[in-house]
């Protein structure tokens, strides 16, 4: 098996606010494999995106604090130099964002900003950057590219936008490319235009993808494997199959479950009581227990470590450290 | 059968749009462009379709926050297009709306007592002790404490602020709700414990729901019938059941097809539409959906389609069916 392209090992990302400390990323652990597509799930505040922007180092420090490890190539990356950071970014490592108007430079044409990224990276003269600019527009599969280089982003779609966020991430050829909810801001049938190229340009590139999301089934159809977080934690990992076939953690569970089928209409959707805690407000045990419906007198107390099953599954749960797990799910998943 | 609660008869929306150094009109946004369709008492009408599709416009004209261009609107058996101010504010303690975004819709300087007090002032319940008592009644019923009544909107998050939109909905007894993306500003989570909130309010008081959004899974979920939007138009309009099981229209059937499934073994056949919506201020001529479909014949390009019944209670507008 090859190396994995990125390794994060028990990375916390907090800020220093006028409240104290407040913890958003409380030691999580992945692996970015290459050429896979790995998925981020969560609600919003659960970290995902703090996790991120700590892995491209577009954290500010301070507020932000960030401890443990991001190992790129056995570079860890907290560590490296902005000098350095700027040689990974775009190279190694690019990054799109969700909502595309923002990301691009309204007083500049596409043309200009596509060049200039190439420019950077790759020292290459002007008329070279223009035509790999132009390659990479039809690439993502931009009608007109010639006519779209002197064009402004105002003029562009929100999908035409995203596809130019895309090719601008994908110019240099990284190794992964982080996607940070790059859908979320379009309609279905220009998110499913967008999910097609990526998955394209995955195939074509071997460019590893990890795509940060709030949507199931985006994740459902684009995702090999997933890493489930939750306040700041990540309470489930697996691949695909066996998170929404087996689902462990009772967050996942109630994740899944609540969201609307299109296929089949149910009576009543199963909802998960009570909101997502505050960063920082849940200090001793299991960050889900208050919205358990599992939870005992030692969820509230410890918290408990996340465990690799003998399926390869890892999950952040006391129920099966005691062996009680499988059959308290396994009748939740049923009722549903 | 009983009369329909409310009845939409050819309603345009068309914006004008100004230019030139006199502001001049130059051209005009047909926003809405001949909708008609009906909402049965205790029914629920889902209205989907993609941002700019008019079907937030369609649902602001039908409290005339928006005065429609064209078309009239019956409430009741009344024409409401027609009223005078004084009828009309009457008549909207009939009709009441749930907005998306529960930061912007509540006054961040109210405390919610006094957010939802404002309803209930302005239709004419004079006690103030009696207003409280409402109040109490109202944060109970949307499932939150009447504690909260002295708080503030940011202390809340955006699932309960959601709830106290609702609840100021339902302050003046309204028949139908008007909901504009209720949940698509929230959390998976947080979205399934507002989505049977408001079917247990719709059992418990008898309302009827206008549920404007574009999730389709949402709308399956909460819609009796639901009707499909593109370019400001309705394009499929029936039951949701045979709406999602049998779509007719082939921008409805790609629409369901681009909707990504949570469910890893579900394979379907995705019809990609290629390119965007037009601007609806140069939309296409016949068929506004002619330029994606990929159905498209030549009579597509010249002839709009009729909006016809082609099964009992099935409406679509495609020159593919006779």
């Amino acid at each position: 098996m090859r190396n994995p392209v990125l390794k994060v090992k028990d990375l916390r990302t907090s800020f220093l606010t006028d409240d104290g400390e407040i913890p958003a990323v409380n030691g999580i652990s992945f692996e970015v494999n290459p050429g896979e597509v790995l998925g981020i799930v969560g609600e919003s505040g659960c970290g995902k995106s703090v996790t991120s922007l700590s892995i491209m180092g577009l954290v500010p420090t301070p507020p932000g604090k960030i401890q443990g490890e991001i190992l790129y190539n056995n570079e860890n990356l907290i560590r490296a130099s902005e000098k350095r950071m700027r040689q990974i970014r775009g190279n190694d490592i690019a990054m799109i964002f969700q909502e595309p108007m923002t990301s691009l430079n309204p007083v500049f044409t596409i043309g200009n900003q596509l060049i200039e990224a190439i420019r950077i990276h790759k020292k290459w003269p002007k008329n070279k950057a223009k035509m790999r600019a132009i390659e990479i527009l039809k690439q993502v599969g931009l009608p007109r590219a010639e006519e779209l280089m002197n064009e402004y982003p105002h003029q562009l779609s929100g999908g035409m936008r995203q596809r130019v966020m895309i090719a601008m991430a994908m110019v240099c050829e990284p190794k992964l490319l982080i996607a940070d909810e790059p859908t979320t801001a379009l309609d279905v049938t220009i998110q499913a235009q967008i999910l097609d190229l990526m998955k394209r340009l995955n195939k074509e590139t071997d460019t590893a993808i990890m795509m940060i999301t709030h949507d199931l089934g985006v994740v459902a159809q684009m995702c090999e494997r997933i890493v489930v977080m939750y306040a700041g934690e990540v309470v489930e990992e697996a691949d695909v199959k066996t998170i929404f076939k087996h689902p462990k953690h009772p967050y996942t569970v109630g994740l899944i479950q609540s969201v609307p089928d299109m296929r089949l209409k149910k009576d009543r959707l199963y909802s998960i009581p009570g909101n997502v805690p505050k960063p920082g407000s849940t200090k001793t045990g299991c960050q889900f227990a208050p919205r358990c419906p599992h939870r005992n007198e030692r969820c509230l107390a410890e918290t408990p470590p996340l465990d690799t099953l003998e399926t390869g599954q890892k999950v952040r749960c006391w129920l099966y450290q005691e062996g009680k797990g499988v059959e308290a799910i396994g009748r939740a998943v049923g009722k549903g | 059968m009983a009369e329909p609660l409310v009845k939409v008869e050819n309603l345009k929306k068309h914006f004008p749009v100004n230019g030139g150094i006199f502001g001049k009109k130059i051209g005009e946004v047909k926003a809405v462009d001949g909708v008609s369709f009906f909402i049965n008492k205790g029914e629920t009408l889902g209205l989907v379709g993609e941002s700019g599709c008019g079907k937030s416009t369609t649902g602001r004209m039908l409290l005339r926050l928006l005065e429609p261009s064209e078309g009239s609107i019956y409430f009741e058996g009344r024409d409401i297009t027609k009223l005078s101010k004084g009828e009309l504010r009457k008549i909207r303690r009939e009709m009441q709306m749930v907005f998306q975004d529960p930061f912007a819709s509540l006054n961040p300087r109210h405390t919610v007592e006094k957010i939802l007090e404002e309803p209930l002032i302005v239709h004419g319940m004079k006690s103030s002790a009696e207003r409280k008592k409402r109040v109490r009644e109202l944060l109970e019923i949307v499932g939150l404490n009447s504690y909260h009544a002295k708080r503030y909107p940011h202390q809340f998050s955006g699932g309960q602020r959601q709830r106290i939109g609702i609840a100021r909905a339902l302050a003046v007894n309204p028949k139908l709700i008007i909901a504009d993306e209720p949940v698509s500003a929230l959390d998976v989570s947080i979205q399934s414990q507002v989505l049977n909130l408001l079917q247990d309010l719709q059992e418990e008081f008898d309302l009827t729901y206008l549920f404007i959004a574009h999730d389709l899974g949402v709308v399956r979920h909460i819609s009796d019938r639901v009707g499909v939007m593109y370019l400001g138009r309705i394009v499929e309009l029936s039951d949701s059941e045979p709406l999602y099981e049998n779509p007719k229209h082939p921008y409805t059937k790609a629409l369901l097809s681009a909707v990504p499934i949570p469910d890893v073994e579900h394979q379907s056949e995705r019809v990609i539409l290629q390119g965007d919506v037009p601007s609806p201020s140069n939309p296409p001529k016949g068929c506004p959906f002619h330029t994606r479909c990929p159905q498209a014949m030549e009579e597509c390009a010249n002839k709009q389609p009729l909006f016809k019944e082609v099964e009992k209670g099935h409406y679509v507008a495609c020159h593919l069916y006779k």
